[in-house]
């Protein structure tokens, strides 16, 4: 792989891609500015970069206005439960499906994954009127469920490429060695696939906190997660560029903060366990 | 404690059939060792015996009760895999507690068995490394241990020499062999190489097409094989088949001569063919000889004997070391 | 490869999978197939009996039906190409070596961790703005009439909203697909003589199209669903009404149960129709 490269080139390649990632990100790096403008620098012209006057007011004032906290609180609970929840029923379809395939394995597999296509406003009406019937109308629990059952076949996906990557032969050594399945799935197999795990956890826990049809549908006041939070400013107080800005940090702070900590997990999880 | 007995066991994988219905008998503490070519069985007999596969048909029975359906657990039988099959996440220590923790055994004895295993084994320095930062022979040791210290009632081995070096592999092969001793238990071990079954095994089981082609002492084998498939699979090197006027003139319709039981001479002998290459090994020369009708036959010779490329020479067999063999390939 | 026993216990271990998505996609759906029977309407007398294959009928009758399957496609479709080639070349770009790669690939997978209301809002408001956005800014700069994005360029506004968040999504499998690529056989190819866009044609593209296939399939499931982004842009104005969207308000807005029911139904076709060709690839595609 190392081949010498000339460091006019490499500096080359440096400058193209830091453009290219700056761009990208530029949109999110302006609105993290941004919240911390008045509204009067948020729209000024020509636009400030970085000589403006700090402030937190913005953030006070969205916090006053919305309750955060309750979003935040909402938006944990629903993706952290979610994934959880998908994880314990996951882990063992996947064992099956990696360790004991059968002929019908892949059908099930893209059977499974092909839930996922239906598309969700299809079933809207349905969801909401069973919801009705059965009090989990605007209630985390009722988000959860719904939650995890669209990442199911996702985290199975994911959990089975993962799976699929260990040697048989050492679960086949546990059995040898007197483990029961239960045991050898929480002393070897979970043990040894940690990494796929995380980055299963983590990327459900990115989508599942990310999803705005169902918990823009299903919710209301009590219940509603980050992504209502932020759907209430769309208008017209979206025009108060600088406290959206703030609303919006606030409610994808965490993710990022969370993805800074655990890049390589999530490359990895981000790549849906497909590609090696 | 250590006798199996497989009575008309046969294993299909769908409509093929991997192993025809056989039977054979494993005396307690005996080291057996099934060989034969890839692809023969010799495995998935050796999996059928673990209980990590279902018998289609037949019945096994391990200390005389029937263990058909019994779980790998129940079995009381310890594996060592080709691969090692190690815990990756887990301390030497911890590995081979496993199966001591499985059984819910006191942690002290268990870490007296431990501790017995590791200075075995030559282990007690590296208890505290994970597999991972061992060499290869150290991983294959920590493998025996987590077999040894279950006292199980039988050893399975597959082809667990097969993933190391040509100087560690013979090593091994000794220590393997003094354990069989100490413990005098009961061992099957799988191999696809015979010098490994020749060297190791009170019993070897000559495995073909999923037949059983025989069973025998190494000797046994070696000198009064049943049929052509086991004399030319035991033995190093191959015995040399020849057919034609010499196997008619000894009533057969081949003959098979073991390359160390060839005469060579310079002037007179039943077969004259050119010296191909020659290995000088100091103890022995191998000599490739192409005789006159173009087949080739392989002559151990003494260390001494000096043959050029090309050079013109005479080979008699030993007559009483003739095996003759019928037109069906077994021995008459 | 593995006993009776083990095969009961898969059986049951798949069990709450299976059960649990089979009820989670057969219930719903069977009461949307009896609703789009039906003339329901919650708000103006509830369910008001039969109504055959009026629902149907009225539904693909409509004046916005073909065009917001047109839209469905036009975006699914725009998004996988943007991002399918624009990540191919970002992943060859930070193939190659230079510093501080592991800040460049942060930077470029971070639009994925906004969620949809999110980047809708922002791009909407403070880029796409007529009046205020940052690209009115720039287009004043040069002297340009500031384009009315979300109402005149509707739809490519809302492919580039998309395909920002998706990005980083395709650029990373198809980078890691690059960097598994065996780099002795581009050298090989190099001695052979070949130049780079040959290099790229003959063992590059091949060598993606396990990653490329994936990520077609996975965008997909997403894209055929995409609500927040059309939700908070334009809510459905301007040409960007999906099928979804259009379903979404014959339920919701219009509180016609029936109709969206009937239209929930074509759309789980069409899903269906998508869904069997991507698993007819991906399905051989997996097996390598």
């Amino acid at each position: 792989m190392a081949r010498a490269v000339t460091n006019n080139r490499k500096a080359l390649n440096t400058a193209i891609a830091w453009s290219i990632g700056l761009v990208i990100f530029f949109p999110i790096l302006w609105t993290i500015l941004t919240s911390f403008k008045t509204e009067a620098q948020a729209i000024s012209n020509p636009p400030v970069f970085l000589f403006f006057d700090w402030t937190l007011e913005n953030y006070a004032v969205v916090q006053e206005r919305s309750n955060y906290m309750r979003f935040l609180w909402n938006s944990v609970f629903i993706a952290g439960g979610s994934t959880i929840l998908g994880l314990i029923i996951a882990v063992p379809a996947a064992w099956s499906m990696a360790f004991v395939p059968s002929r019908r394995t892949k059908d099930i597999l893209l059977w499974m994954l092909s839930t996922k296509m239906l598309p969700a406003v299809g079933v809207l009406y349905p969801i909401y009127l069973l919801f009705i019937k059965m009090g989990l109308l605007d209630t985390r629990l009722g988000l959860t469920i719904v939650l995890m059952l669209i990442n199911l076949p996702i985290i199975i996906w994911m959990l089975y490429t993962y799976f699929k990557e260990i040697p048989g032969e050492i679960l086949e050594a546990a059995r040898m060695d007197g483990a029961s399945l239960p045991k050898e799935i929480i002393y070897v197999l979970t043990p040894m696939a940690v990494p796929g795990i995380a980055s299963t956890l983590l990327l459900n826990f990115i989508l599942a906190w990310n999803e705005a049809f169902w918990t823009l549908n299903l919710t209301a006041a009590k219940a509603a997660p980050l992504t209502a939070f932020i759907a209430s400013y769309s208008s017209p107080e979206g025009l108060f560029y600088a406290k959206l800005s703030a609303a919006s940090t606030m409610a994808i702070a965490p993710i990022l903060i969370m993805g800074w900590f655990s890049q390589k997990q999530l490359v990895r999880g981000l790549t849906f366990g497909a590609v090696k | 404690m250590g006798s199996i007995t497989l009575k008309k066991v046969s294993k299909s994988f769908g409509d093929v059939e991997v192993i025809p219905p056989l039977d054979l008998e494993i005396n307690d503490g005996e080291f057996v060792v099934f060989v034969g070519p890839s692809g023969c069985g010799k495995s998935t007999l050796l999996r059928l015996i673990a209980g990590l596969e279902d018998l289609t048909s037949g019945a096994i029975e391990i200390d005389g009760s029937d263990a058909t359906d019994a779980t790998p657990a129940k079995r009381g039988l310890a594996m060592v895999f080709q691969s090692y099959a190690l815990y990756p996440h887990m301390s030497v220590r911890k590995n081979i507690n496993f199966p001591l923790k499985m059984a819910g055994m006191d942690p002290a004895e268990a870490n007296k068995r431990i501790d017995a295993a590791a200075k075995v084994l030559n282990l007690t320095d590296y208890l505290d490394r994970r597999p991972g930062q061992l060499s290869g022979g150290q991983r294959q040791r920590v493998a025996i241990g987590r077999a040894i210290v279950r006292e199980p009632s039988a050893f399975l081995f597959d082809e667990p020499l097969s993933n190391l070096d040509a100087a560690l592999r013979v090593n091994m092969r000794l220590e393997i062999c003094d354990l069989h001793k100490t413990l005098a238990t009961t061992m099957i071990y799988v191999t696809h190489d015979q010098v490994e079954a020749m060297t190791m095994a009170d019993k070897i089981v000559v495995l073909h097409d999923g037949y059983i082609e025989q069973v025998g002492s190494p000797l046994e084998l070696y000198e009064s094989p049943v049929n052509k498939f086991v004399a030319g699979f035991i033995g190093s090197p191959k015995m040399n088949f020849v057919s034609g006027a010499s196997a008619k003139k000894r009533d057969a319709d081949s003959i098979g001569i073991r390359p160390e039981h060839l005469t060579v001479s310079a002037d007179a002998g039943e077969w004259e063919g050119i010296v191909g290459v020659s290995e000088h090994l100091g103890s022995d020369t191998f000599l490739h000889v192409k005789l006159s009708d173009g087949s080739m036959i392989n002559v151990r010779a003494s260390g001494e004997l000096k043959a050029a490329y090309g050079q013109k020479i005479f080979l008699s067999p030993q007559e009483d070391k003739v095996h003759r063999f019928d037109a069906q390939g077994l021995t008459i | 490869m593995a006993t009776q026993q083990s095969r009961s216990a898969a059986r049951l271990m798949m069990a709450p999978a299976v059960i649990l998505l089979l009820g989670w996609m057969l219930v719903p759906l069977t009461m949307t197939l009896w609703f789009s029977f039906r003339k329901y309407l919650p708000l103006r007398g509830g369910d008001l009996g039969w109504a055959g294959f009026d629902n149907y009928t009225r539904f693909i009758g409509s004046s916005a039906f073909w065009p917001s399957v047109q839209a469905t496609l036009v975006i699914v479709g725009g998004v996988l190409i943007i991002t399918i080639v624009l990540g191919i070349i970002l992943a060859l770009l930070l193939d190659q070596p230079m510093w501080g790669q592991g800040i460049v690939r942060i930077l470029v997978i971070a639009p994925f961790f906004v969620m949809p209301t999110v980047s809708a809002l922002v791009w909407k408001n403070m880029f796409m703005d007529p009046v205020n956005g940052l690209f009115a800014y720039v287009w004043k700069f040069f002297g340009a009439t500031p384009v009315e994005w979300l109402s005149q360029a509707s739809m490519q506004s809302i492919v580039m909203i998309v395909s920002w968040q998706w990005l980083p999504f395709a650029t990373l499998i198809l980078l890691t697909a690059v960097q598994s690529l065996d780099s002795e056989q581009l050298e090989a190819a190099e001695m052979d003589g070949a130049s780079f866009m040959s290099r790229f044609w003959y063992l590059i593209l091949p060598h993606l199209a396990r990653a490329i296939t994936i990520v077609v399939l996975i965008q997909t499931i997403f894209l055929l669903s995409i609500f927040a982004e059309i939700f908070v842009t334009t809510g459905g104005a301007f040409g960007t009404k999906t099928l979804s969207y259009l379903i979404f308000q014959r339920v919701l807005e219009s509180q016609n149960v029936g109709l969206g029911s009937a239209g929930g139904v074509y759309a789980i076709i069409l899903a269906n129709i998508v869904a069997i060709f991507l698993m007819r690839i991906v399905g051989k595609n997996l097996d390598a």
